[in-house]
């Protein structure tokens, strides 16, 4: 969890160099599936279809941010604002984010987060959160980098038995 | 958890070095800002320069400098150095540790070490260095070392 107190106010179409973080387009959904892909080894392009009618065009509280330099895309982040899930107020929640490895070290997932974060704090909200596997060290990394520390929830799970 | 004073002192030590790359700086400078031995303070060093983390330059301006990435050495990279993380296998070995109780305990504390494992590993020293950056500015004025410890004893 993070307040976001202590994030740089800036636009949120800002650019960087010649990347440009921008609302994603219907027309993205191919080079999402293809980042996602090469991220994970899986085409998922049923559940990215799914993802994009859900979160992408002009949702109020739903954002999905794509980063592009050129004419191709190169990450994408996505989250939305959570209301009263086990008594929280309304938070902004990130579900994923993804940079392509070629453009890594470049401040591109900070950008993607800082784009989402300006949308959640202009949705009323004042903290952030998100969910990462314990072994995922990188991702880990990169969010501890950006000031995030454990918050008041403990993620449990047990296997249902046959 | 609990870290041992040679982890401490290392931590402190790889931060203020990590502070300033290009700067030497001198056992006694660091030993005096944490209030810490001298002796003690050169033995850590040691490990860390055999670890490759900084480097001991010798001369009249010698010191110690700090010689690796802060983006990619966690701390759990640094504490692992002085002492082990986690249960480990002494504790399979410890008495009652084979009963179901034993075992049950085991799961438990386990699950505790793998939280503490993923926290320390993702936790690197540029992003500790932020956090340091933070208590400068939440608290500018630090108490030296010796005024600190001397408030301590009179409060007990």
């Amino acid at each position: 969890m993070m307040t976001m107190s202590h994030q740089n106010a800036e636009n949120p179409a800002r650019t960087f160099g010649d990347v440009r973080v921008r609302p994603a387009e219907p027309s993205d959904l191919p080079e999402v599936v293809a980042l996602d892909a090469e991220n994970t080894g899986i085409a998922k392009a049923a559940y990215w279809k799914d993802r994009f009618d859900w979160y992408a065009g002009h949702q109020p509280e739903r954002f999905f941010l794509v980063a592009q330099r050129g004419g191709g895309l190169v990450g994408f982040i996505v989250g939305e604002v959570r209301a009263w899930e086990f008594g929280s107020p309304p938070s902004g929640w990130i579900f994923a984010v993804h940079v392509s490895p070629s453009a890594r070290l470049h401040g591109l997932g900070t950008m993607l987060y800082d784009a989402i974060c300006v949308r959640f704090r202009k949705a009323g909200v004042s903290h952030v959160r998100t969910m990462i596997a314990k072994d995922a060290q990188l991702l880990l990394s990169f969010f501890r980098s950006l000031g995030m520390i454990a918050g008041p929830f403990v993620q449990l799970e047990k296997r249902i038995e046959p | 958890m609990k870290l041992q004073v040679a982890t401490r002192i290392a931590l402190y030590a790889i931060l203020q070095l990590a502070s300033d790359p290009r700067k030497q700086f001198a056992a006694a400078e660091i030993a005096e800002r944490f209030g810490i031995s001298v002796n003690h303070l050169a033995k850590v060093l040691r490990t860390l320069g055999r670890a490759g983390l900084v480097e001991a330059l010798r001369g009249a301006g010698g010191g110690y400098r700090f010689r690796a990435n802060a983006r990619r050495v966690t701390l759990l990279e640094v504490i692992r150095l002085f002492e082990a993380v986690g249960a480990g296998d002494h504790a399979e070995r410890e008495p009652g540790a084979a009963s179901s109780e034993g075992r049950a305990l085991g799961r438990v504390v386990e699950e505790i070490d793998d939280i503490a494992e993923a926290t320390l590993g993702s936790i690197t020293l540029a992003t500790m260095q932020k956090l340091v950056e933070d208590e400068r500015r939440e608290r500018p004025k630090e108490p030296q070392e010796g005024v600190a410890r001397a408030a301590g004893q009179r409060r007990r």
